[in-house]
């Protein structure tokens, strides 16, 4: 009986946790509830939605904050590895976190507006981006199978709430429907990736996998691989490659077109880093089987994502595909395998997230109060009525479809020279012809600004307001000066390629 | 037989007992108590209201007390097992769970102010 006594009780020994590491998730997340908090406190719903707006936005800053201290000091002192080696602060994690905190910022600063014009919920909503933001950067520091399918989760869930969010509108409450369910069953498949990985390898952690392989020969491969592919199937639903981007055109049409441009820019750094991730620090060995997998899906999705825009008449949907056209490019630069490849696949997830939220801002600021109307004719005569605006949309365009002296030429001239540099010209001359082809549907939208109305337009002639003229005005800056002064980018990039 | 399946064998003594329990209660009663038999008796809930027949349509507002109902039921889950290790964790653990109850909290209070609990 005497082994129940409590002197047998030995104290269970918690990892230790480096709270600066995991201190820009813990604001982000802070503040999400914060805003529930403010909500359900505040009663007078005039100071509720500034007081929130101030908490997300004061959320982002000290998660910035937070991230400026951890960059100098994994550069310094090496990467921090903290929770019993799940969370992994390094270059690479900081620097596309930081990608992440500016798409946020920017979703935060355009809702703003869009939320009062279409007198939606405000709280709800800022809450939601702030909780997914959270399992963004949570993720893209995440050193562990099991921790990333938290964190996926957790910037997935409030996505789909988001995507609804727009109750009184079908198109809105299809596209989270339709996210929900896809992506569910996307998360499923990663998990039993997860699982198959775990049963090969005896470990969820990347740097142990990776260890135990270099260590380890495997007599027999199958479970390993039938894992990778798993985990490649469910990280490419979430980076829209295609086969696995159906969802991403009626998503994006249907989605309040801020939340869009959150899923299409901060969503698509964090899928991108968990992909990178998980293929190089822990498969680096079996770069042989998962290079030509990559390179078919890198193939299919400029293909599909060029060509499928070219029959779209709705903006937000030649928008979507033009969004996995890029997927396409940034999965070059990682196909690579190289360095360089990766350093140009973080320039690119960089220079797409001003290019992506700038356009989405402009589309929003254009569309008239219930954002359901977004074809080509709808737009027509834009660029004249409000030679500003129109004229910064279509710069953005122009960006997006790599003209120089943009952001947008620079990010597709270092995946190219990342290909040539490691002989990969078959994806280079792909990439080119998809960027040939992807002109055709950008200079589309462009003319349509451009000519003059024939009486069927409907766009808004509202003031900007103060908030989104920051986002356009800033984006359309940043793009500017990646396309004109890209040294300081690069060098950037070229810093945070690393994983130590 | 090896240790690993002596371990089991406490799993088959639990269902033998459990088959063995269920049988006696049932048992016994049919033996001692009285038969009167009445229609209403033989329906599916003995409260009176039959579920069979017609579409049994349930309000809507009862989803909002299905989630609230599981989130606290997921919390219970996390609580007993760290009830039973709260020694050994020591105050770190007491944090954890104060800052997870909170939260969980938080969000019954928000439900509250919205008015979820308000059957209007």
């Amino acid at each position: 009986m005497t082994g129940f006594v409590l002197a047998a009780i030995a104290p269970i020994t918690t990892p230790s946790v480096d709270w600066l590491g995991v201190a820009p998730v813990i604001a982000l997340g802070g503040a999400g509830v914060a805003i529930v908090l403010a909500r359900a406190l505040l009663r007078r719903s005039a100071v509720t939605t500034p007081v929130c707006v101030a908490l997300g936005i004061l959320g982002v800053v000290l998660a910035a904050i937070f991230e400026y201290r951890l960059w100098h000091l994994v550069r310094a002192d090496g990467a921090i590895t903290t929770m019993a080696g799940m969370v992994r602060v390094d270059p690479f994690g900081v620097f596309l976190s930081v990608v992440v905190l500016i798409g946020t910022i920017y979703a935060l600063f355009i809702s703003v507006a869009y939320l009062k014009r279409e007198s939606l919920d405000a709280p709800e909503y800022l809450a939601l981006v702030m909780l997914s933001a959270a399992g963004m950067v949570a993720i893209i520091t995440a050193n562990d199978l099991i921790a990333i399918f938290v964190a996926l989760e957790v910037l997935s869930i409030p996505l789909y709430v988001l995507a609804a969010f727009d109750r009184r509108r079908m198109a809105s409450q299809e596209a989270g429907l339709k996210y929900f369910v896809l992506g569910a069953f996307s998360s499923a498949v990663f998990l039993y990736g997860v699982a198959l990985t775990y049963g090969a390898t005896g470990s969820t952690s990347l740097t142990a996998i990776g260890d135990f392989l270099a260590n380890n020969t495997l007599y027999e491969q199958g479970t390993l691989l039938a894992g990778g592919a798993l985990l490649l199937a469910g990280l490419g639903f979430k980076v829209a490659a295609v086969p696995f981007h159906f969802w991403t055109p009626d998503v994006y049409e249907g989605a309040p077109t801020p939340v869009t441009a959150f899923m299409a820019a901060a969503t698509k750094a964090a899928a991108f880093a968990v992909l990178i991730r998980v293929f190089s620090i822990a498969f680096p060995l079996y770069r042989t089987d998962w290079k030509p997998a990559l390179w078919v899906l890198a193939v299919l999705t400029l293909v599909v994502g060029s060509v499928a825009a070219l029959v779209q008449t709705d903006v937000k949907r030649i928008l979507a595909y033009s969004a996995i056209a890029h997927s396409g490019y940034i999965l070059i630069g990682f196909q690579t395998g190289t360095i360089a490849g990766r350093q140009a696949a973080l320039l690119y997830l960089l220079i797409y997230t001003f290019m992506a939220i700038g356009t989405f801002a402009v589309i929003m600021l254009a569309s008239m109060t219930g954002d359901d109307r977004h074809s080509l004719d709808d737009y027509r005569g834009f660029a004249l009525q409000r030679p500003v605006l129109g004229g910064i949309l279509i710069f953005f365009l122009l960006a997006q479809a790599g003209i120089p002296l943009t952001g947008g030429f620079i990010a597709k001239l270092e995946v190219f020279s990342a290909a040539a540099q490691s002989n990969n010209y078959s994806l280079l001359v792909i990439g080119v012809l998809a960027a040939v082809v992807a002109m055709f549907f950008y200079l589309r939208i462009a003319l349509a600004l451009a000519s003059p109305a024939t009486g069927g337009e409907y766009f808004s002639d509202r003031r900007v307001d103060r908030w989104s003229g920051v986002v356009v005005a800033t984006a359309a800056l940043a793009v500017l000066a990646t396309g004109v002064t890209p040294g300081p980018f690069i060098d950037w990039a070229r810093q945070a390629v690393y994983f130590v | 037989m090896t240790e690993f399946y002596r371990e089991y064998l406490a799993v088959a003594v639990l269902i033998g007992a459990a088959l063995a329990l269920v049988g006696l209660m049932l048992g016994v009663g049919k033996l001692i108590r009285p038969v009167r038999p009445q229609a209403d008796k033989y329906i599916t809930y003995e409260a009176g209201s039959d579920p069979v027949g017609g579409w049994g349509q349930s309000n809507v507002r009862y989803y909002v007390y299905a989630l609230l109902f599981v989130i606290f039921d997921v919390e219970a889950v996390f609580i007993f097992p760290w009830a039973v290790g709260l020694e050994p964790l020591g105050i770190f653990g007491l944090v954890e769970m104060v800052v997870f109850i909170l939260i969980l909290v938080l969000g019954l209070v928000y439900a509250w102010r919205k008015g979820v609990l308000r059957w209007a």
